[in-house]
């Protein structure tokens, strides 16, 4: 097979990505017939389709989501499982290391073989299972955090910057913000690894998707939520960590708290100015992204011909790609939005 | 070092001024000397020379990195300090150091090595330093901090630490110098301050507050207020003292005490008096006074040419005087200053010091009339100053003493061109705008930039537009559709032959978006001329 054969079955239309043989979209911004869907992020999972592939995992996300209608018809994939979805198109899904039950969508057609990879990292995250290298002859990967100014440092050195803070400042509510999916497990399984203790405060929006991920037998210790505890008892999360979505940390909402310390835990708080946008007292760089040293890596590693880049900072991708060889091209996918990791 | 980087981070990610005090303080109170002293010249933007240039950096980059990815990464960042901090591609083979120096071995080492040395030994600590560190090496070697603490809240601290008003560290601060060792003896209640009696120190200004026209008119009267023009020059303050023929102390020092002397040798030449003069300086091209654009030729000279310096003489509109000879005239009220004023400088060289007129009036609509005469100046006046004639000279800005009434600025609806991704807090945002109006063969042409006026609901809406109306990119700047509309407002606008449109606008900023106005409808280049009166 060449390789040009592959760009006359897997096209960029409006909708997003598109396998023509199958008549199957991946991550489409809009509701449509059939959807692969390699994670339950909103930019990425959407709701509306009539038909859609995607993990278990993602599948239960989707339904707490309400992304899942009565008219959704949905087929769950575990990881490796082969799935003929007609047209001669086989489908199956490689971990990718991103959130919970995020996936590559791996799709063969007359002996070629795609990888669509969504969005995926390679740190390690105790929270979902590592990614998955596959090689293949198309490697369709993200560039979220493709500039050489992004190298994220081990998660572990974040998080005892936080504990540090809390032992220096122990009259201060430590507010996180936090990403409900993903970021808000990750950074609490960390925390716990790391040894700390007591109870997580937690904002409602939360709840439902760290519930999710205790059904798959992640463990968090104990959480409360802030809405539990009466109005009156501000000193219960003095130097206790509050977990919260970051738009939360300077809002109304924290003004509960005694004395709080807003914080920002995201792959953009690498950035300084980032961080003061935030009003962020404190920038956490945690990120579920794959950082410019391996996104470049893992392009290498798929010793895929082509690489193709759907979003984030694609110029920059193809640039340092092509300078080292490889066949990289930019796909130009529209609506996906880069406040949401 | 590390120490001095914790505490920029420190400072940086903190909102309050009080907690950025208490931090700096415990900093202060917990590190040696001479650590303290360079770490609060670096804060106060007191460092008076370079540890190495942005050249440097810039050309050590490129010779480690791609320059295109260099180039997009900087421009991601906002600047170049951080980007460099964050993607530094670390030698081959590093020299490791066991410890990282302390701050005042970085820079004695930097002062006594050669350029060569100093690229070397660059090199050598970013390698071994952490992100933050390298962002606070690099901000401290080109003085280029910005953490959000001024140099008042600086000496608020110093104050605040021996328990004394501010206008303590104040009145001795431009007698100290870096390290600051006299300084700290004083914080650790081991030595008092040096006195500065003799030496010719910046007082802070008085201000003006905008004048409020429903409430503070009516308090205004031909008794109790004077009247002047506010020029659009910029505000100075010169300080001389000293016998004639011998070495005398004579500066010229900016709004906010910076030593600006250095730029204007003819006015430094032409100070034959002891005193402290208050007043607003600007240049006088063909004996006629000139506008901000031709004062702007002579900012930030280091050395100005002889031509220059003929060319567009500097000149300076006095109004106050706080002291003269031995006597501090602070506590005077204006209407006795001002007397002394006259007095003193009556005598002076007219083509470099002039008094600032009293303008004459009676009733409120005579006020109105001034204020109407100022808009037609060409924006060489920019409203009117009107101030107490009991009230003393107080440093900041006394409430009810000093009133500015800027008359209105003039309004036009230029047309979107480009956009440029801001810096700093701004720099995920395209934020600084180019506009045109239409010329004659209905193109566009830029008569300026702005990049403020707007709120930042408005600019996350902007930013939207820009991006969703790219055109092409001409490096950093991105073109748009020419399709929206801003209700410029700006205060004055010269010819110049610089601008491709004839003009250029001073201070502009936008007033309004109009995203109903169709850009077809915006104002067109004969209107900028009209305004303005060529």
């Amino acid at each position: 097979m060449t390789n040009a054969s592959a760009e006359q079955w897997m096209q960029t239309r409006p909708e997003g990505l598109y396998c023509v043989p199958a008549d199957i979209y991946i991550d489409p911004t809009e509701a449509v017939k059939r959807a692969i869907i390699t994670h339950g992020h909103a930019d990425h999972a959407r709701s509306g389709h009539g038909e859609v592939f995607a993990t278990p995992e993602t599948i239960d996300i989707m339904r707490t989501r309400y992304y899942l209608g009565e008219e959704t018809q949905e087929t769950g994939l575990k990881y490796g499982q082969r799935f003929d979805l007609g047209g001669g198109v086989t489908l199956w899904f490689a971990s990718a290391g991103h959130i919970l039950g995020s996936a590559q969508a791996v799709l063969e057609y007359e002996g070629t073989r795609v990888v669509a990879a969504g969005d995926y990292k390679r740190h390690p995250d105790p929270t979902c299972a590592p990614f998955e290298v596959v090689p293949c002859d198309v490697f369709i990967t993200e560039a979220t955090f493709a500039l050489p100014v992004f190298q994220h440092p081990p998660l572990e050195a974040e998080v005892e910057k936080l504990l540090r803070s809390l032992r220096a400042l122990p009259n201060r509510t430590h507010i996180v913000g936090v990403y409900a999916l993903g970021k808000c497990q990750r950074v609490m399984k960390t925390l716990r690894l790391a040894g700390y203790e007591d109870p997580f405060y937690m904002h409602g929006a939360l709840k439902k998707l760290t519930e999710l991920y205790e059904s798959y037998g992640q463990d968090f210790g104990a959480w409360e939520m802030v809405s539990d505890i009466p109005r009156a008892d501000k000193h219960v999360f003095q130097g206790k960590i509050v977990l919260c979505p970051p738009a939360q940390i300077n809002d109304r909402w924290s003004r509960r708290f005694a004395d709080p310390l807003p914080t920002v835990a995201s792959g953009w708080m690498q950035i300084r100015a980032r961080a003061r946008q935030k009003r962020a007292e404190m920038a956490l760089v945690v990120s579920d992204h794959a950082d410019w040293g391996d996104l470049i890596r893992t392009c290498e590693e798929t010793q895929a011909p082509n690489i193709w880049i759907t979003h984030g900072r694609v110029e920059a991708l193809e640039y340092a790609l092509k300078a080292r060889g490889m066949n990289a091209k930019a796909l130009n996918l529209i609506g996906r939005d880069e406040s949401v990791e | 070092m590390e120490r001095f980087a914790e505490l920029l981070d420190d400072l940086y990610f903190t909102n309050s001024n009080l907690a950025k005090e208490t931090i700096l303080s415990n900093y202060l109170r917990s590190t040696p000397d001479p650590d303290r002293g360079w770490a609060l010249a670096a804060i106060a933007g007191t460092l008076t020379f370079d540890l190495f240039k942005r050249n440097v950096i810039k050309s050590l980059m490129m010779a480690r990195m791609d320059p295109f990815l260099f180039d997009m990464s900087r421009h991601y960042v906002g600047e170049m300090s951080e980007t460099v901090a964050l993607a530094w591609p670390k030698s081959e083979d590093p020299v490791r150091l066991n410890r990282l120096p302390q701050l005042h071995e970085v820079i004695e080492e930097f002062q006594s090595r050669d350029k060569a040395g100093i690229q070397a030994y660059l090199i050598t600590l970013l390698d071994n330093m952490s992100p933050s560190q390298r962002w606070a090496l690099l901000k401290l070697g080109t003085r280029g901090l910005r953490i959000g603490m001024s140099a008042r809240s600086v000496k608020q601290t110093l104050a605040k630490m021996r328990e004394v008003d501010v206008d303590v560290v104040e009145a001795a601060w431009h007698g100290l110098a870096p390290p600051y060792l006299d300084l700290f003896a004083w914080v650790d209640g081991t030595a008092d301050l040096p006195d500065m009696s003799d030496v010719v120190t910046f007082s802070p200004v008085m201000l003006a507050h905008p004048i409020d026209v429903e409430k503070d008119l009516t308090r205004i009267s031909a008794d109790t207020h004077q009247v002047e023009w506010k020029w659009d020059g910029i505000r100075v303050q010169i300080a001389a003292n000293g016998k004639a023929g011998e070495a005398r102390d004579v500066k010229i020092f900016s709004r906010k005490g910076e030593d600006i002397s250095g730029s204007f040798p003819d006015l430094i030449a032409a100070i034959d008096f002891n005193g402290v003069i208050d007043g607003e300086l600007l240049v006088r091209p063909d004996g006629e006074l000139g506008s901000f654009n031709d004062l702007q030729q002579r900012l930030n000279k280091k050395k100005p040419s002889k031509a220059l310096l003929s060319k567009l003489p500097a000149h300076v509109i006095a109004y106050d005087v706080l002291e003269w000879g031995p006597d501090s005239l602070r506590q005077l009220p204006l209407r006795e200053r001002r007397e002394k004023l006259e007095e003193a400088l009556n005598e002076r060289d007219g083509q470099r010091f002039s008094i600032s007129e009293t303008l004459p009036y009676q009733t409120t609509d005579d006020l109105l009339a001034l204020r109407e005469q100022a808009a037609n100046t060409g924006g060489l006046i920019e409203g009117l100053m009107i101030k107490d004639v009991s009230s003393v000279y107080a440093s900041g800005r006394p409430k009810h003493a000093w009133y500015k009434w800027k008359r209105d600025p003039f309004l036009l609806d230029a047309v979107l061109m480009y956009a440029r991704r801001g810096t700093g807090k701004r720099s995920s945002f395209y934020s600084d705008y180019t506009f045109g109006l239409w010329s004659d063969d209905d193109t566009l042409l830029p008569i300026g930039k702005a990049y403020f006026g707007f709120t930042d609901e408005e600019l996350k809406k902007i930013d939207n537009w820009v991006r969703a109306n790219k055109l092409q990119r001409f490096g950093p700047v991105q073109e748009v559709e020419k399709a929206l509309v801003f209700e410029v407002a700006f205060d004055a606008a010269q010819v110049s032959t610089r601008h491709k449109s004839g003009y250029a606008l001073r201070f502009p900023r936008i007033h309004r978006i109009r995203w109903d106005k169709p850009a077809d409808e915006a104002d067109r280049i004969e209107t900028l001329a009209k305004l303005v009166g060529t």
